[in-house]
C-alpha cells in the first residue's frame, strides 16, 4: 500500500527527516513511537503534503502512484487520511457543508455522481453513530467550541465518512480521558477492514491496548531506529526511550 | 474648482427647469444648497472624512442628466425580475432618479401608509413633507448632500403613521438606465411615526454598459418605539460610482437595523449618520463588501449618542481580492450626560492578495463616565491551517478558499431578519465568490 524510501524532508531549511524507510502492506497496522522531536508529526505532515515541508530526497509510492507528485486534495481522494493532532477550528463553515464538499469532491474524482441531500444526511447519521458523535456537534461550525475529546471523535467521524485506504492517526490519544480514548479507538477498529491500513503515531502504549499494531517502529532523530512486533511497545512503556537513544547514538558513532 | 464649475453652471442655467419638474417642498432648499455647494466645494482627500475617496475626480467627468424629465420608455417589471423568490414584497421601481409610477404593486398597504413618489407626496402633503425634508441632511456640512439637494427632482417616500405595522416588506428597486454616461440624483424620505413598524429593501442595479454617477440622500425619521429594518444591496457594474448619504434620527425606544451590502460595484462611498436622540433607542449597523478588480468601497459611519441608555452595535466585514480597496471609518460620539451608553464596533477584513488594500479607522469620543464602549478592527488573510485542513479532507484549494470567504461574510448575512432575503443572499454571495456575478443577477437585461 505504502512504500517510503530514503525520505528526507526539511522545514524552514532545517532537516527533520533523514532517510525514512517504511513499507506498510494492505491490512496492516503500524505503530510509530518515539521521543518528542523525533520527527513523527513531520512524517505524517509530509505524507499528506503540508506545504510548509519540503521533501529534499527519497520517494513515496502509494498504491502504485507517486504520492509526492499529488496535491494534498488528490492524496485525500486517493485514500490517504490524517487524523490531526490539533484539529483546526473553522468558524462559519458548518460540519454539514464541510463534509458535503469533501465527500462530493472525492466522488467527483472517482467519477461518481454527487450524493443527493437526503443520501448525504443518511450517510452522516450512519457514520455519526460510529463515534457516538452528537447531532448537535454535526450542526455546528467545524470543531468550533468542541472539547478536546469531541475534536478527536470528530476526526474519526470524518474518517468514517471518507472511508480512506490508509489512515494516519497522529497522537489521536493526546488529551483524551479514558472513556473518550475507548470510544475513539473502538471507532477506528470498527472502520478497520482487511483492505485498509493504519499508521498510529503515539507516545504511549495505552492507545495500542485498544488498537493492536502488527508492527512497531521507533523514530529517533529523523530515522527509524528500531522495528519489531507489538512487544516493543510494551518494552518501551516499561523502560522508556533512553536505551533506544543510547543504542542509536552508539550506532551513529 | 474645475469639477465644481460644471455643476454651478448647470444649476445657474437650469434652475427653472429643475424646479418646474419637481415640487415646492423640494424646491425650497435649493437656493441655500446651491450657496452651500459653492462655498464648500468638493472635499479634497485632506479632509479626514474623505481621505479614501477622491470626490472631485469622480464628479469631474461630463455626465448627462435628465433634468427635463424626458420619458424613458422602459417597462420596469419587464426588464427587472429580481423579486427575491419566496419573499412577497410590495415592489416599487425608481428609474434613474424618477419614481416609476407605471408599475405599482397590486397589494395594498395598510390604511394611511404612503409609499411612492416623493414629488407627488410632497405636493399632496406639503406640511408633512416640509417638516421632514432636508431636516437631517444638512447642506452646509456636506458638498454631496448640497449637490443632491440642488439637483434632485424626485425620489421615494415611505410614510407610516402612528402605530401602524407594515407586515409585508417593501422593496425598492433602483435601476440605472441610459445610453450615454449618466448622472442621477435620487432622494429618499422615510418617516415612521410613534410605534410604527416597517421593513425596506432597496437594491441598486446598473443596467447599461455606460458610466453612471449616482448620488442618493436618504433621510430616516424613526419615532418613539418605532421599528425599522433597512437593507441596501448594491449590485452595479464596474463603471458605476455611488455616493450615498444616509441620515437617521431615532426617538426614544426605537429600534433600527441598517444593513448595507456591496455585492458588486465600481466605486462606492456610503456615509451613514445615526442620531440616537431619545432614551433607550437602539441601532444595529451591519455592512458587507465584496470587492475585486479595481473596485472601491468606502463606508463612513457616525453614531451620535445624544442621550442616556442607548445602544449601538456595528459590524462591518470586507473581503478584498485583486487590487480592490476598502475603507471603513467609524466614529462614535458619546455626549455629556449620555450615561449607560452601550456601543460596540467591529470591523473585520480579509485581503486575499498582496495588492488588495484595507484602511480601517475606529474613532471614539466619549464625554460621559458610565459607558460601555468597545471597538475592534482586524485585517488578515485566510487561515492557512484551515485551508490545509480542508485540502486534506479532499476539498480543492479554490473551493476551500471560497468556503472560508463565504464563512467570513456569513456573520453579516445571518443578521438579516427576512429569511427569504437571507437565503437569496447566501446564493448571491456564493455566486459572487465564484465569479458568476459580474452582472446584476436579477435583471432580464443581463441574462
Amino acid at each position: 500500500m505504502l512504500e517510503i524510501k530514503d525520505l528526507h524532508a526539511t522545514i524552514n531549511g532545517k532537516e527533520i527527516l533523514k532517510g525514512i524507510n517504511l513499507t506498510v502492506k494492505t491490512g496492516e497496522v503500524h505503530a510509530i513511537m518515539g521521543p518528542n522531536g523525533s520527527g513523527k508529526s513531520t512524517l505524517s505532515n509530509v505524507l499528506v503534503g503540508h506545504p510548509a515541508y519540503e521533501v529534499t530526497k527519497g520517494s513515496v509510492m502509494f498504491n502504485g502512484k507517486d504520492l509526492l507528485a499529488l496535491s494534498p486534495e488528490d492524496r485525500s481522494h486517493e485514500g490517504l487520511f490524517l487524523s490531526f493532532q490539533y484539529p483546526v477550528e473553522i468558524p462559519g463553515v458548518s460540519m454539514v457543508n464541510f463534509m458535503r464538499a469533501a465527500v462530493n469532491e472525492k466522488r467527483k474524482y472517482m467519477g461518481q455522481e454527487p450524493l443527493s441531500a437526503s443520501e448525504f444526511l443518511k450517510l452522516m447519521r450512519e457514520k455519526r453513530a460510529v463515534v457516538e458523535l452528537d447531532n448537535k456537534l454535526a450542526n455546528r461550525s467545524v470543531n468550533e467550541g468542541f472539547s478536546g475529546g469531541e475534536k478527536k471523535r470528530n476526526e474519526i467521524f470524518q474518517m468514517a465518512m471518507l472511508e480512506p485506504k490508509l489512515s494516519i492517526l497522529d497522537e489521536t490519544d493526546s488529551g483524551l480521558d479514558i472513556d473518550a480514548l475507548r470510544i475513539v479507538a473502538e471507532g477506528v477498529n470498527k472502520l478497520k477492514t482487511p483492505e485498509t491500513s493504519c499508521i498510529v503515531i503515539t507516545h504511549y502504549q495505552r492507545l495500542l491496548d485498544y488498537i493492536k499494531p502488527d508492527i512497531v517502529h521507533v523514530l529517533y532523530k529523523g530515522r527509524i531506529v528500531k522495528t519489531a512486533g507489538p512487544e516493543l511497545a510494551l518494552e518501551l512503556e516499561e523502560r522508556g526511550y533512553d536505551w533506544i537513544k543510547a543504542e542509536a547514538d552508539t550506532a551513529d558513532r | 474648482m474645475k469639477a465644481e464649475q460644471q455643476y454651478i453652471d448647470l444649476y445657474t442655467q437650469c434652475e427653472a427647469m429643475i424646479a418646474r419638474h419637481s415640487s415646492e417642498v423640494m424646491n425650497k432648499p435649493r437656493a441655500k444648497a446651491f450657496a452651500d455647494f459653492r462655498s464648500l466645494g468638493f472635499p479634497t482627500r485632506k479632509v479626514e472624512k474623505y481621505k479614501y475617496t477622491d470626490v472631485a475626480k469622480l464628479f469631474e467627468p461630463d455626465y448627462g442628466l435628465n433634468l427635463n424629465r424626458l420619458d424613458i420608455p422602459v417597462d420596469s417589471s419587464e426588464v427587472f425580475k429580481c423579486d427575491v423568490p419566496n419573499m412577497s414584497t410590495s415592489l416599487y421601481f425608481m428609474l434613474n432618479d424618477g419614481f416609476d409610477s407605471r408599475d405599482l404593486p397590486k397589494a395594498t398597504l395598510p390604511a394611511g401608509v404612503w409609499a411612492g413618489s416623493l414629488k407627488e407626496f410632497s405636493t399632496l402633503h406639503p406640511e408633512l413633507a416640509e417638516a421632514h425634508y432636508g431636516r437631517l441632511a444638512d447642506t452646509a456640512r456636506d458638498a454631496v448632500t448640497a449637490l443632491n439637494t440642488m439637483l434632485a427632482q424626485d425620489g421615494f417616500v415611505l410614510y407610516v403613521p402612528k402605530g401602524v405595522v407594515v407586515e409585508r416588506p417593501i422593496q425598492l428597486v433602483n435601476m440605472l438606465r441610459s445610453n450615454v454616461d449618466f448622472m442621477v440624483n435620487r432622494r429618499v424620505l422615510i418617516i415612521l411615526e410613534e410605534g410604527a413598524q416597517a421593513r425596506l429593501l432597496a437594491c441598486d442595479h446598473a443596467m447599461d454598459r455606460v458610466k453612471f454617477l449616482a448620488t442618493q440622500v436618504v433621510e430616516v425619521f424613526v419615532g418613539e418605539n418605532a421599528v425599522f429594518d433597512f437593507y441596501e444591496l448594491e449590485e452595479t457594474h464596474n463603471n458605476t460610482v455611488r455616493f450615498s448619504n444616509l441620515y437617521v434620527h431615532q426617538a426614544a425606544g426605537s429600534n433600527v437595523l441598517l444593513n448595507g451590502m456591496t455585492l458588486h460595484n465600481g466605486i462606492t462611498r456610503n456615509t451613514t449618520e445615526v442620531a440616537l436622540d431619545g432614551r433607550g433607542a437602539e441601532v444595529k449597523m451591519l455592512g458587507m463588501a465584496i470587492g475585486d478588480k479595481q473596485q472601491q468601497v468606502d463606508n463612513n459611519t457616525f453614531i451620535d449618542h445624544r442621550v442616556s441608555d442607548c445602544t449601538s452595535t456595528e459590524l462591518y466585514k470586507y473581503v478584498l481580492d485583486d487590487s480592490a480597496v476598502g475603507a471603513f471609518a467609524g466614529k462614535v460620539l458619546v455626549r455629556e450626560g449620555a450615561q449607560r451608553t452601550s456601543s460596540q464596533q467591529t470591523n473585520r477584513n480579509l485581503c486575499a492578495t498582496r495588492e488588495a488594500r484595507m484602511y480601517t479607522q475606529p474613532q471614539l469620543e466619549i464625554y460621559a463616565d458610565d459607558v460601555k464602549c468597545s471597538h475592534g478592527a482586524t485585517v488578515g488573510q485566510l487561515d492557512d491551517n484551515a485551508l490545509f485542513y480542508m485540502r486534506q479532507r479532499g476539498i480543492a484549494e479554490r473551493e476551500a478558499r471560497l468556503l472560508l470567504m463565504f464563512a467570513f461574510v456569513n456573520e453579516v448575512i445571518d443578521e438579516i431578519r427576512l429569511d427569504a432575503l437571507k437565503d437569496r443572499l447566501h446564493l448571491l454571495v456564493e455566486k459572487r465568490f465564484r465569479g458568476e456575478l459580474n452582472k446584476c443577477q436579477g435583471c432580464a437585461m443581463c441574462k
